[in-house]
């Protein structure tokens, strides 16, 4: 069991400033619970726009859970989850509008071509208009796979594809669980641009990873679960 | 879409009906009184069991992709893409299998009064089983044994629908009035279309919490 808080983690704060100081992502107190374990109990954080929270832990300390915590797919034992000041449940439909989220599973369909998978994405979310399906396609080294179905990709292709549904979507928060699984050095590479540029334009991210994170001029704060 | 591009899961609900009335029709032996006497209820069971066969397609593949997550998270109603996916089912799934009957509801001697009967519970019912079994569905994926769990929670549900169907052809059958039948298989499927979706819904949300 761990009892957080911010001050009592290792944080890690790069000099720069939030780029917006709008957007407000906090939880307070949040506790949970699995199989008769307390995975972690006391747990605040408070980001603002421009920062990122990356979230370390042994298997099975309750990164995942507190992921899905966070974007609203498990309720916590205690505690809440606010968006600029309301409760996340309190307001699911403006949450979920800024919300992007990539799990352990890529959230992709293996019958449909990525180009396919991508015009769902952009159904089924606020789209960026000024990043097209190609352009985004492209950007993630699968430019010429539009019309391969997903199932003949490899696992690393699969997780560009998801990655590119990050840059065809309008939303400020990212919530990411292991997004660096299956990339090679160039991949990972893409999606620590991804995060800066994300963060270039006021977006909060979470995620949950061991990789190091060299991302300059953003602040980053790590909690150890 | 994604239905179309998996070719057995399409076939094997036609399939398995045309095997099941087979079976029957060979098992009843070749006397036409004793099949046209059976034939309302062979078709329905055989259909009622070849859509139940299929509805683990409705939301297990898109929990191991990842995609129900998706849906969840999605700020699009999680209703409307319930419904959706119902419907693709009942197209994909019991269409064909409504079509099917017809055929072979002539190789087990069902009398021609009855056939328009037989089309008219199979469209007011097939849609109840997918609405029905949508819920059930829901609240069982990604269990282990959903399967054997699924069959044995949904057939009690199905069994009205199945009542008033081989009812409703037996009676059209014997030249007798069908108002009645068909009247209580509407109400079932305006009750199912109602409240199933809603249910489905929650059902998800109760799941992957």
């Amino acid at each position: 069991m761990h009892n957080m808080s911010l001050g009592a983690n290792e944080t890690v704060t790069r000099p720069g400033e939030a780029v917006n100081t709008t957007d407000c992502f906090t939880a307070n107190e949040l506790e949970y619970t699995r199989n008769d374990t307390v995975l972690f109990s006391g747990l605040n954080f408070k980001l603002y726009g421009g920062e990122m929270l990356q979230i370390q832990g042994a298997n099975g300390s309750g990164k995942t859970s507190l992921l899905r915590i966070l974007c609203g797919l498990t309720l916590p034992d205690a505690g809440e989850v606010f968006w600029n000041g309301i409760n996340v449940h309190k307001q699911s439909y403006d949450y979920l509008k800024d919300l992007s989220y990539i799990g352990h599973a890529n959230g992709v369909k293996n019958e449909l071509t990525t180009l396919e998978n991508l015009m769902v994405a952009r159904a089924m979310s606020v789209p960026k208009e000024k990043v097209s399906n190609i352009a985004a396609l492209e950007r993630v080294g699968l430019a010429d796979y539009e019309n391969t179905q997903v199932r003949k990709l490899s696992s690393g292709q699969r997780r560009r594809l998801a990655l590119a549904r990050l840059m065809i979507t309008d939303t400020r928060i990212w919530l990411l669980d292991e997004p660096f699984t299956a990339l090679d050095d160039t991949g990972k590479k893409l999606v620590k641009e991804l995060l800066s540029e994300h963060a270039a334009t006021g977006g909060i991210t979470l995620f949950a990873t061991h990789e190091p994170m060299d991302v300059e001029h953003f602040k980053i704060t790590i909690i150890t679960l | 879409m994604i239905g179309l591009r998996q070719r057995s899961e399409l076939v094997n609900p036609l399939v398995f009906f045309f095997i099941i009335v087979t079976l029957f029709a060979l098992a009843l032996g070749a006397h036409e009184e004793t099949l046209r006497q059976s034939a309302p209820a062979v078709i329905w069971v055989a259909a009622l069991l070849a859509s139940t066969l299929s509805l683990d397609t409705m939301f297990h593949p898109d929990l191991d992709d990842g995609c129900l997550e998706q849906f969840l998270l999605s700020h699009q109603s999680l209703t409307i893409i319930v419904v959706a996916k119902i419907m693709a089912h009942w197209l994909l799934t019991s269409a064909p299998l409504i079509v099917a009957a017809l055929f072979l509801g002539l190789m087990v001697y069902l009398p021609q009064n009855a056939m328009f009967p037989l089309l008219a519970t199979l469209l007011l019912g097939t849609p109840v089983l997918s609405l029905v079994g949508a819920i059930l569905v829901a609240l069982t994926v990604g269990l282990r044994g959903s399967g054997i769990l699924l069959t044995l929670l949904i057939l009690p549900l199905y069994i009205p629908v199945l009542i008033f169907s081989v009812a409703t052809v037996d009676n059209a059958a014997k030249g007798l009035a069908i108002t009645g039948e068909l009247y209580f298989l509407g109400a079932i499927l305006v009750l199912a279309a109602t409240l199933a979706p809603l249910a489905t819904t929650s059902s998800l949300r109760i799941r992957l919490g």
